[in-house]
């Protein structure tokens, strides 16, 4: 009797504790699964072509991982990444798919390469903060834009953001060609280069620039955002369902347009830091697709902002292993593309797996 | 050899360049179309459309038959929409997304087997000289239509005909406005979409071979510009109709040509602007055909990107 | 043609151990290049088959890969972004790559000037970057050809085959190289008839199909009826205007293949003869000139063979012209000239010979060009 009671009073608590974790271990364990399915499709693919795939793998570590150059090379490539992965991972989080990153990245590093220039009289500080702003506020308007497209006018965000990304880098090449350019750059046109105190430096230990932090820290605020405020809370329920949000008297149009601003704000930060880091000014090397790559980024992570640090990070060391890739195993550089479309769609297909795997479900450890 | 024509070259250059750059949106269009009626969405038709111009040029190349290329490339097509319509039948599986990882498959595995190909010169698609009639070059040479365009122009009467008056059409739309609907009249939902699938993928197929082997006429890795992507918007502002695809087509066609047009006149300022002329009057017709208030008119009911 | 000899005039080769005053320029360590098996990394921005740009540059890297004691490694399709970067360190870091030819003008600055000073015993050769001692390290070189000797040569032979005075130019931006290319396309045209102008298009990208076809065709329209260009791969705008029966001059590369008939002559790069030399100077233990330019008479650039639809008049003028200009000094831009706005140029005593480095910086259409530099 006595051993029943107590029984009858475990349970419940290890069934409400498995009731938490095994959703969590689900959330981990179905992404993962898709990302070794991907890998071992890609194994097959590369074994039809007569290569090897270990080889490949060896390579992917010993160019992205291995050493202190290798991590330095993933690092370099990951600040964009995490910045445009946040501009698609922000408005999915309402049920928006948001594909033209790129033109909020242009127009960012336009609005910062413009205004470091314009600001170079100021003090560094107030001059950077100026550089935010214009980044920032530019980026974020265009894609602001786009969400009032959608709230006002039903624009489907899909097809605008990808029209208005065709629009930006019209605008952008369009400026630094005539209005900005600086007439010292000869065979490569280019808007003037920022004042040295405006310019970007690494860090220390890790030689990669600071957007690298900035990004890491941007993606746990966007978590704590959606995760833990009100405002996150508010979104996510207008992402399940937009009429039972406004039945509540959710904002839900204010919430689109102002998460559409914010992710496009954080794209036009991946354009402030390669012009204030990397490039020293706006021009075409800009329009590199660190926009279309985010989208990649951000539906691997499944949208969750935190997982979209570990998800650049191994996307850039793939990225990192491609060059040493097409010398050693004399394949294309397209191989990249190819491995990353295949983990794509086995992460995506992996959703299938959601309550289906017996493991995971509470039920089959006991009553509930 | 030519006449001086001055500024008629303008508008000629704006027809000409109509029917000789629509024709891949609107076999991409028509595609997207088929395939949203039934319900589905496939975003990735960029990837299609990039890989069918990777296979069509090779294939003409191997075999010396420009036709035989335009039938594989309908066939890798078909193949990338039968694995995404079948692929999206799995619950839990969104079918926006997967198209954008498509997308980045195609590219990806076009890139990848069309390196070969990026030098080698495979037998064009003939076009049909219908400007015999005139002296003046210029015209004929606008005149020397490529009979996709007529086989593309000929799909869309027959594929609004198919919507109106057939029982393929009215299955296809009724699996697209109501999936109860359907499953009541004991329709299979995903058969229906899988076929509308793979058929839009054979569609695209054909649009890359145009690419490839008309014009421009040359495999390389540059060969699209996001005609894939656009004939997603084309069909949008289309509202689903195959007729309406057609002038879509065409008009996007020829917005694209007036940046070149109006430089061979001299208007040479500013023509990153004329250059993105397409994609702003895309954007004017998209936002002033939409309505906030009720769904789109002609917009499939299953449809995930109207919902 | 490849002519090794005439490349001492140019004198950039130091083969002998007393070119101390190149050791000074270069001030690379020797010790690192001699003896050892030297690795050759080439990164370009396209493919390397693109029948242009990045085609030339991949011809000359194979030319080197066929030399003794030589390894070359590349890599294609890098952007210049830190993309470049971080290939150009991979070569060195995994391959030991001790001379690298980053060919793209987009990955000088900064790429190049940031990643050089971190490995100053390597050497960085640059195609088409103004290197200057005060500016930049060391250890950092820039070369480039005078094409637009080669394209002074096009229009010779455009002059002779146009029939509406008009001849066109596919352009993708307008910035120096670019608009030397278009004016000594013309001012070759009008060394033969002084009434023929150049309608120029440009694209606004350095590859981009649809547009050059496009850009083609509103040009055939316009009645030019001999088409040149200057994007990275012009297989599409030669395959386009001889589509539409218009002649035409290559650029970058040989695309004679792709119209036969129609194909004129075209200006190449001729980046074999060139490479081998560098690296001959390196593996007998010298160095690289830090700034070196060559021209037709160096063997940097050199002309497709003259096609069937060229008159003998043209062959004539063709050849004369070209002996001239293999004299060196050759000077396209000569007063008096204007350019297409009225500004003078050129008074009727100046002229800028082919190696002057002025016409690095042009920024303006010549009179007879129809166009505008501004986008």
């Amino acid at each position: 009797m006595a051993d029943q009671a107590l029984h009858g009073r475990r349970l419940p608590v290890r069934a409400a504790a498995l009731e938490t974790l095994l959703p969590r271990i689900e959330a981990v364990a179905i992404p993962a699964i898709g990302l070794i399915g991907g890998f071992a499709i890609f194994a097959v693919f590369l074994l039809s072509q007569g290569k090897s795939p270990v080889e490949f793998a060896t390579l992917v570590w010993k160019a992205g991982y291995s050493s202190a150059f290798s991590l330095q090379n993933t690092f370099s490539r990951v600040a964009p990444l995490l910045f445009a992965a946040l501009c698609v991972a922000l408005p999915a989080r309402l049920g928006l798919v948001v594909i033209g990153g790129e033109g909020a990245i242009v127009l960012g590093g336009l609005g910062a390469g413009v205004a470091g220039v314009a600001l170079a009289g100021l003090p560094s500080v107030m001059g950077f903060a100026g550089m935010v702003i214009a980044a920032m506020g530019l980026a974020g308007l265009w894609m602001g834009l786009v969400g009032v497209m959608r709230v006002k006018r039903g624009v489907n965000e899909t097809i605008a953001s990808l029209l208005m990304a065709y629009i930006a880098i019209a605008l952008f090449n369009h400026f630094v060609e005539t209005v900005f350019r600086d007439p010292a750059s000869l065979n490569k046109p280019s808007t003037a280069p920022l004042p040295d105190g405006l310019r970007v430096g690494d860090m220390p230990v890790i030689t990669t620039h600071w957007g690298l932090i900035v990004g890491i820290c941007a993606c746990i605020a966007c978590w704590v955002l959606i995760e833990r405020t009100k405002l996150g809370f508010a979104a996510r329920l207008a992402g399940d369902s937009a009429r039972a949000a406004k039945v509540q008297g959710l904002p839900v149009d204010r919430l689109i347009i102002g998460f559409m601003a914010l992710g496009g704000a954080l794209a036009g930060l991946a354009g402030l830091f390669e012009v204030a880091a990397v490039h020293g000014s706006a021009n075409a090397s800009l329009i590199a697709g660190y926009g279309y790559t985010g989208i990649l980024v951000s539906f691997l992570a499944r949208h969750n902002p935190l997982a979209i640090i570990p998800v650049a990070i191994l996307l850039g060391g793939i990225e990192a292993s491609s060059g040493l890739i097409q010398r050693r195993m004399d394949l294309p550089d397209a191989t990249n593309l190819v491995l990353q479309g295949m983990i794509f769609v086995a992460i995506l297909f992996s959703e299938t797996l959601t309550g289906r795997l017996k493991l995971l479900q509470p039920g089959t450890w006991g009553r509930t | 050899m030519s006449a001086d024509i001055g500024l008629w070259g303008v508008p000629l250059a704006i027809l000409a360049g109509a029917i000789r750059v629509s024709i891949p949106f609107l076999f991409v269009a028509l595609g997207e179309c088929l395939t949203e009626r039934s319900g589905r969405i496939n975003l990735g038709l960029e990837g299609t459309l990039v890989f069918g111009a990777m296979a069509g040029y090779a294939i003409s190349y191997e075999t010396g038959n420009p036709f035989v290329g335009v039938a594989g490339a309908a066939l890798a097509g078909s193949l990338f929409g039968l694995f995404h319509g079948w692929i999206c039948k799995f619950r839990g599986v969104n079918d926006i997304a997967m198209g954008i990882a498509m997308m980045l498959l195609g590219l990806g595995l076009a890139f990848y087997f069309g390196k070969g190909y990026i030098q080698p010169v495979a037998p064009d698609l003939p076009a049909i000289p219908l400007g015999n009639w005139s002296d003046i070059p210029q015209i004929r040479a606008a005149l020397q239509i490529n009979i996709l365009f007529f086989v593309g122009a000929g799909l869309a009467l027959a594929m609004w005909w198919m919507f109106r008056q057939t029982r393929v059409g009215l299955v296809i739309r009724v699996v697209g406005d109501s999936a109860d609907a359907a499953r009541a009249m004991g329709m299979n939902i995903d058969r229906v979409r899988l076929l509308a699938t793979a058929a839009g993928g054979a569609l695209t197929g054909v649009g890359g071979a145009y690419l490839s082997l008309a014009y421009p006429g040359s495999w390389n890795e540059g060969i699209s510009s996001g005609q894939g992507l656009m004939a997603v918007a084309l069909v949008i502002f289309a509202r689903w109709s195959p007729i309406a695809c057609f002038w879509a087509a065409l008009l996007f066609g020829g917005a694209g040509a007036l940046g070149p047009a109006l430089q061979s006149v001299g208007v040479s300022d500013g023509y990153y602007l004329f250059y993105a002329a397409p994609y702003v009057l895309t954007l004017a017709l998209l936002i002033l055909t939409s309505s906030p208030e009720r769904a789109l008119r002609g917009a499939p009911g299953e449809l995930s990107i109207t919902k | 043609m490849t002519n090794r000899k005439t490349l001492s005039r140019r004198s950039f080769l130091n083969q002998s151990a007393a070119g101390i005053g190149a050791l000074a320029l270069g001030g690379t360590a020797q010790q690192a290049f001699a003896a050892t098996p030297l690795t050759v990394g080439f990164i370009y921005v396209g493919p390397r088959d693109d029948f242009g740009y990045n085609q030339a540059h991949a011809e000359g890297a194979a030319a080197v890969a066929a030399m003794e004691g030589v390894t070359v490694i590349e890599e294609e399709n890098v952007p210049e972004t830190q993309d470049v970067q971080n290939t150009m360190q991979s070569m060195i870091q995994f391959d030991g790559a001790t001379l690298l030819f980053p060919t793209s003008f987009g990955y000088f600055n900064p790429h190049i000037l940031e990643v050089a000073p971190n490995y100053p015993d390597l050497r960085f050769q640059h195609c088409g970057g103004l290197w200057n001692s005060a500016e930049h390290p060391s250890n950092v070189g820039s070369y480039f050809g005078y094409i637009g000797m080669g394209q002074y040569l096009n229009g010779i032979a455009a002059g002779h085959a146009t029939q509406s005075k008009k001849i066109g130019f596919v352009a993708a931006k307008p910035i120096p190289q670019v608009l030397n290319n278009i004016n000594s396309f013309l001012l070759g045209a009008r060394a033969v008839d002084p009434e023929i102008v150049c309608q120029v298009i440009f694209t606004g990208e350095w590859s981009l199909a649809v547009k050059e076809a496009e850009a083609t065709n509103a040009l055939a329209d316009q009645g030019c009826d001999v088409i040149t260009c200057h994007v990275d791969g012009p297989k599409v705008v030669v395959e386009t205007a001889a589509g539409r029966g218009a002649y035409v001059c290559g650029y970058h590369a040989d695309q004679s293949a792709l119209a036969p008939d129609l194909y004129l002559t075209g200006a190449e790069w001729n980046w074999a003869g060139v490479y081998q030399n560098m690296i001959e100077t390196v593996q007998a233990g010298g160095s690289i000139d830090n700034f070196v330019r060559g021209g037709l008479a160096d063997g940097f650039i050199k002309m497709s063979p003259l096609g069937p639809a060229v008159s003998d008049a043209a062959r004539n003028q063709f050849e004369a012209v070209k002996a001239e200009i293999m004299q060196g000094g050759f000077a396209a831009i000569k007063g008096p000239l204007n350019d297409n706005e009225g500004n003078v140029i050129a008074t009727a005593s100046q002229s800028f010979p082919e190696d002057d480095v002025a016409l690095e910086s042009m920024d303006y259409l010549v009179e007879g060009v129809i166009g505008s530099t501004g986008a």
